[in-house]
């Protein structure tokens, strides 16, 4: 297993090398450059040419990638061309952990309501808890945050005033990077961003779950397991579940990292300041670090993601094995 | 309906073929058949979109903005010349704005319905994009195996690492600053003029295809894999049919079909896409509506004028919605299967 995990991070090391070379590329390849524009009007020609000698953007591009590519090694993520009193890493360490909060509370929200809705619509089988079960899950994955956001302002943070409609409760650095603070104000505005995103991960979850357990209710080895009559709790709970979570597990990774990238919309309607909304303000600019290293972030918790769904289902199920 | 009440059901009527008991099972489920029919309502508004609502979708009336919805409405004699219904029993339309008018003086049912166009268009175009490169690149990899396979493999897992989104985001910036610098000369000078005649559509397109037909991919290869060793394909082989006539005449009839199923069950995906890609203002070029960008004008308003978010807002979950119960209820009729798979 370990063997397998260490060649699966292996394996991801050309693929992140070539996501970087991609959107490096890509982020330069783009018409005009950070230093276009002084305010409203067009920088003169010659200041440009001075702060592209003086960033290295005149160099050859491959001497620009190889020199990222070196700074990234040890850590360094590079500089902001428009506000040179902030690096991309400090950047970085406002914006990711809130978006990872984001996400993960968005999944945590998800397994909560989603699990337990999912065993119940199957164990009350074309029951009417199932039926509504299954239709209130279709209805969750058709709403997209983008509605669902501002529906959400509008009832709890307009009409009846209960959450605050804008801004994260609070700011980097958090205890362990990422644990969210036990404040009230955190908490009261994390509860309609988290909602937003959090809606359809439990509705996919509850289907899934739902899907998973009904498959399993039907093996033999359930029957085997009624027969010799154990109690139908000691069934679904030992025997069943396990199983079952199976194809949940399996969407862990790209739920996740779903939840992660996907939070982009939310935190626009939101204001909240996290990767996504960074992401899309400074694309305008052409902040190619911080373009760059967002983009390798994505993928990074993308891999990360992927490899999770691996060791899960061998976790799950020892019939697979990774040698 | 229990497992034993349906069995006597099937054994009372005639017999049935595969395909006619699938569109029976279908017509059973009630939310499936609705999800149907609204496609089908919202396909005809598209098309029909001059004929069903009472303005052009860029028709301004400055003094009527962020009207309310079914507000009455002044106009003057020549503003109601520029009304469709002007004249017709549905004259009274002119004068009520349906959803109200958003903040230059539009009226949001007109570019409500035009903003199906942009939706439906991007539905189409992303699935038959996802379809055709993930069914050749499917087939090929399950069908000829070996080291093509898994380079093709390779390479899709490759893109799996790949964040969708901001990589979309950066090649919509792109191609939206290429298209303002107006290049005139080559193929990139015709795309992008081409792309001006179709409000930005056409970037939007590819934009949306790129990357989409992945997952396609997969289903496509898992789906020939799964028909590759049985008995029928062996037959052909043994009387020697090409490997052209095999694909074609045996494995394609047998896969396109859950293939585009599962396929339906995508679109609210692009969808979704098009309409995040307008609300950051990467979308179709204004003022053609999208509902995105109409989420994007009203949002900012959100507390004075609800209404200018909500109306795109809820036809927008109706209509993922509607395609969500239409691909749920075919995938459960015709091939039981394929649950849990997307």
């Amino acid at each position: 297993m370990t063997k397998f995990v260490i060649r699966r991070i292996l394996v991801s090391i050309p693929v992140i090398f070539a996501i970087a070379l991609v959107t490096f590329m890509m982020v330069h390849a783009l018409p005009g450059g950070p230093f276009d524009t002084l305010g409203d009007r067009p920088m003169p020609q010659r200041v440009v040419e001075m702060m592209e000698a003086r960033y290295g953007l005149n160099e050859p591009i491959a001497n620009q990638f190889v020199a990222y590519i070196g700074n990234l090694l040890q850590g360094d993520l590079g500089v902001m061309y428009r506000n040179p009193s902030q690096n991309v890493n400090e950047i970085v360490n406002q914006t990711f952990p809130v978006s990872i909060q984001l996400g993960l509370l968005s999944v945590a929200l998800g397994l909560v309501i989603g699990i337990p809705t999912g065993i119940i619509a199957a164990l009350n089988h074309n029951s009417i808890i199932d039926n509504a079960a299954t239709t209130l899950a279709v209805l969750g994955v058709s709403i997209p945050n983008l509605v669902l956001g501002p529906v959400l302002i509008l009832v709890f943070g307009v009409y009846l005033d209960w959450f605050p409609i804008a801004f994260w409760g609070a700011d980097p650095p958090f205890s362990f990077y990422f644990l969210p603070p036990l404040t009230s104000e955190f908490w009261t505005h994390a509860v309609m961003p988290v909602f937003a995103i959090g809606t359809g991960v439990s509705a996919a979850i509850a289907r899934l779950t739902r899907a998973g357990l009904l498959e399993v209710l039907s093996e033999d080895y359930i029957r085997t397991a009624r027969s010799k009559g154990l109690r139908e709790r000691a069934v679904v709970v030992v025997h069943a579940l396990k199983n079952s979570m199976i194809p949940v597990a399996t969407l862990m990774g790209p739920l996740l990292a779903g939840a992660v990238t996907g939070s982009l919309v939310v935190e626009l309607i939101f204001a909240i300041n996290g990767m996504g909304r960074r992401f899309v303000s400074s694309v305008g600019q052409r902040e190619y670090f911080l373009l760059t290293s967002l983009t390798l972030i994505y993928s990074l918790i993308l891999i990360f993601g992927n490899i999770m769904v691996d060791i899960m289902y061998a976790w799950l199920d020892p019939r697979i094995r990774y040698d | 309906m229990s497992e034993k009440t349906k069995n006597i059901v099937e054994l009372d009527s005639e017999p049935v073929s595969p395909f006619a008991g699938a569109m029976r099972e279908f017509r059973r489920n009630r939310l499936a058949v609705l999800g149907g029919v609204f496609i089908v309502v919202v396909v005809l508004a598209a098309i029909f979109a001059p004929v069903v609502t009472p303005y052009e979708f860029d028709y301004q009336n400055i003094q009527q903005n962020r009207m309310k919805p079914l507000t009455g409405y002044d106009i003057s004699e020549t503003q109601a010349e520029r009304c469709h219904w002007y004249g017709t029993p549905l004259e009274w339309g002119c004068t009520v704005f349906l959803t109200g008018s958003d903040g230059l003086g539009r009226d949001l049912y007109s570019r409500m319905i035009y903003g199906t166009r942009v939706s439906l268009s991007v539905a189409l175009v992303g699935s038959i994009i996802a379809l055709s490169i993930g069914i050749v690149l499917g087939t090929i990899s399950g069908f000829y195996g070996g080291r093509v396979d898994n380079i093709m493999m390779r390479i899709i897992d490759f893109l799996y690492a790949i964040p969708l989104l901001p990589i979309i985001i950066l090649m919509q910036v792109y191609f939206q600053a290429l298209g303002r610098q107006g290049i005139n000369t080559g193929i990139g000078g015709r795309l992008i003029s081409l792309n001006q005649q179709m409000g930005g559509l056409l970037f939007l397109f590819i934009a949306i295809g790129i990357l989409n037909w992945i997952g396609m991919a997969r289903l496509a290869r898992g789906q020939v894999l799964s028909y590759k060793n049985k008995e029928f394909v062996e037959a052909a082989q043994s009387v020697g049919a090409s490997d052209t006539r095999i694909i074609f005449k045996h494995l394609l009839p047998n896969i396109f079909g859950p293939l585009l199923i599962l396929e339906t069950l995508a679109i609210p995906g692009y969808i979704f896409l098009e309409a995040i890609l307008s609300f950051i203002g990467l979308g179709v070029n204004p003022p053609i509506p999208s509902w995105g960008s109409m989420i994007n004008e009203g949002y900012t308003g959100l507390r004075s004028n609800p209404h200018l978010t909500l109306a795109p807002g809820i036809a927008l979950t109706l209509l993922t919605l509607a395609f969500n119960f239409f691909g749920d209820g075919l995938r459960d009729a015709f091939d039981p299967k394929l649950r849990g798979k997307v």
